[in-house]
């Protein structure tokens, strides 16, 4: 009973989902990491991609050019996306993304942007490369091929394209955060009772 | 004395060797993935488990890198003093990255430092990394392959604590070190321990402690306890694959150790992530080889 996402993406769409839930993505997914966030918040510059109602990528992809303007995914594993967490929260204001899909969670600047835009973070798992490669359908364009393959706008079209793990949400939940909570909880008294037990200097 | 082909021949053994580990991962970590995938019933970690093992399934398949961070090379040889090509293992080691770098392919993952440059060969200053250790006077070699992610080589971390702070202090170093980067680096871990005297006695150690197969223990029977109480605690602390809470956090944890100064007691911790792609060889004095580490494999 996985639910799935089409872009565009609606308020609506984003409104239904709470951190946890699990989701698909089906139309069109960009990839855009640090260069491509520098470039938008800090220098100020035009993204070449409408994002309104669309959904990115945090990765730096295997491309393969297969000549005359067509390309395939080999390989395309997400990025740990707190390195973004500086520029995300400008990211969606600007833009109009819907859905952030990277590795690991983000902070909470990015959870105010994703509440007051309507927008989600989501995780896909880390070192699946090739499961998330096979799910991009086509690689319709590229952008800002300057920067290096890593780093350029792939604009993919994908079915399926997931599982993706819902870490914030549009209404404060941060999923990750809470994870991170339970486990310092649980540490204190499991680090005393190994502690007990390893008095080997007397 | 070995011949320009010898070395040639162990070359091509050696670069194959290291494009297979980016494709497959070794029989002891599949084993253990397999059995903690069992343990978790949630609908989250099921579906995490399910998603790693279909894309093992199909880098096996398509014959691509599992994950796309094939990491920064790292070997670690335990060779007699008389085998035949110890004193060409650097370049031999070194043109076998270039190889597979080629063939499997690898991701370009050395940048030259101060230069900031990548050389997109994955070999550079002292790239890849070695560690010599010359272990007997016979002609035979086995030598441990490993490829450092970004993400899983994030949470190392040393330090020296004063013996005060006791083997406590270790387990309580090893627990923020997990609760911290270690949530982001693709658990199940299997998390290294040293204990020695300095950082980089200590940090060396831990980083030779995953290259051991899960489910060996340190000979010593205490530090085998610890190992045993840290795997356990670890665990309770529930991370699930991926860090999106679960059964169990790791693979599996390992101690070494050396004798140190009183002083002090140097602790170092490595993980290596769900994807942890380690593999052992060993030549003979013949330069015949044999895989250690992944069943069934012809090079
Ligand atoms: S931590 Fe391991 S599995 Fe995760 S992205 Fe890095 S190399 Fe891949």
């Amino acid at each position: 009973m996985s639910k799935v996402l089409k872009t565009p993406i609606s308020d609506a769409g984003v409104e239904q989902l709470t951190a946890g839930d699990i989701v698909f993505l089906d139309g069109s997914l960009v990839t855009c990491r640090d260069v491509g966030h520098r470039r938008l918040v800090e220098r100020g510059m035009e993204l070449p991609v409408d994002l309104r109602g669309g959904a990115i990528l945090h990765a730096g992809p295997i491309v393969a050019d297969r000549g005359g303007g067509r390309f395939e995914m080999v390989s395309v594993g997400p990025t740990t996306s707190m390195r973004m967490e500086k520029f995300e929260k400008d990211f969606i204001a600007r833009t109009g993304v819907k859905l952030i899909v990277g590795k690991g969670g983000m902070g909470p600047e990015t959870v105010e942007g994703c509440r007051r835009h309507k927008a989600i973070h989501a995780i896909f798992p880390g070192g699946c490369a090739v499961v998330a490669a096979r799910q991009v359908e086509e690689i319709e364009r590229v952008e800002w091929r300057d920067l290096g393959m890593p780093e350029a706008l792939w604009v993919s079209r994908v079915s399926r394209f997931g599982p993706l793990i819902v870490s914030i949400d549009a209404k404060g939940n941060n999923l990750v955060d809470s994870n991170k909570a339970l486990f310092n909880a649980r540490k204190a008294a499991i680090v005393e009772e190994i502690s007990r037990q390893v008095r080997f200097i007397r | 004395m070995a011949t320009d082909r010898e070395a040639q021949e162990m070359t091509g053994t050696m670069a194959r060797f290291t494009a297979l580990l980016a494709k497959r991962l070794p029989d002891d970590v599949l084993t253990q993935l397999g059995r903690l995938r069992k343990v978790e019933d949630g609908p989250l970690p099921r579906i995490v488990y399910d998603t790693m093992f279909k894309n093992l399934e199909l880098a096996a398949e398509l014959d691509r890198p599992c994950c796309q961070d094939t990491g920064a090379l790292q070997f670690f040889v335990r060779a007699g003093a008389r085998f035949p090509l110890l004193g060409r293992l650097r370049s031999i080691l070194t043109e076998a990255v270039r190889e597979a770098t080629r063939t499997a392919p690898l991701r370009h993952n050395a940048v030259e430092t101060f230069e900031e440059r990548n050389t997109g060969t994955n070999t550079g200053t002292n790239l890849p990394w070695i560690d010599w250790e010359i272990v007997s006077d016979d002609a035979t070699a086995e030598i441990d392959v490993y490829m450092a992610g970004g993400g899983c080589t994030l949470p190392g971390s040393a330090k020296v604590l004063m013996p005060g702070e006791g083997y406590e202090g270790v387990v309580q170093f090893v627990f923020d070190v997990v609760t911290s980067y270690g949530v982001n680096a693709c658990p199940p871990l299997l998390v290294g321990v040293g204990i020695s005297t300095s950082v980089e006695t200590a940090a060396l150690l831990s980083k030779r402690a995953i290259q051991r197969r899960i489910g060996t223990h340190h000979p010593n029977p205490k530090a085998a306890e610890l190992e045993r109480l840290l795997e356990d605690g670890l665990n309770a602390l529930g991370l699930g694959p991926q860090g999106l809470s679960g059964k169990a956090s790791v693979m599996g944890v390992h101690v070494e150790s050396t004798a140190r100064h009183p002083s002090v007691i140097g602790v170092g911790v490595s993980t290596g992530c769900w994807a942890h792609r380690r593999g052992t060889i060993r030549f003979d004095g013949s330069l015949r080889h044999q895989v250690l580490t992944h069943h069934g494999v012809t090079l």
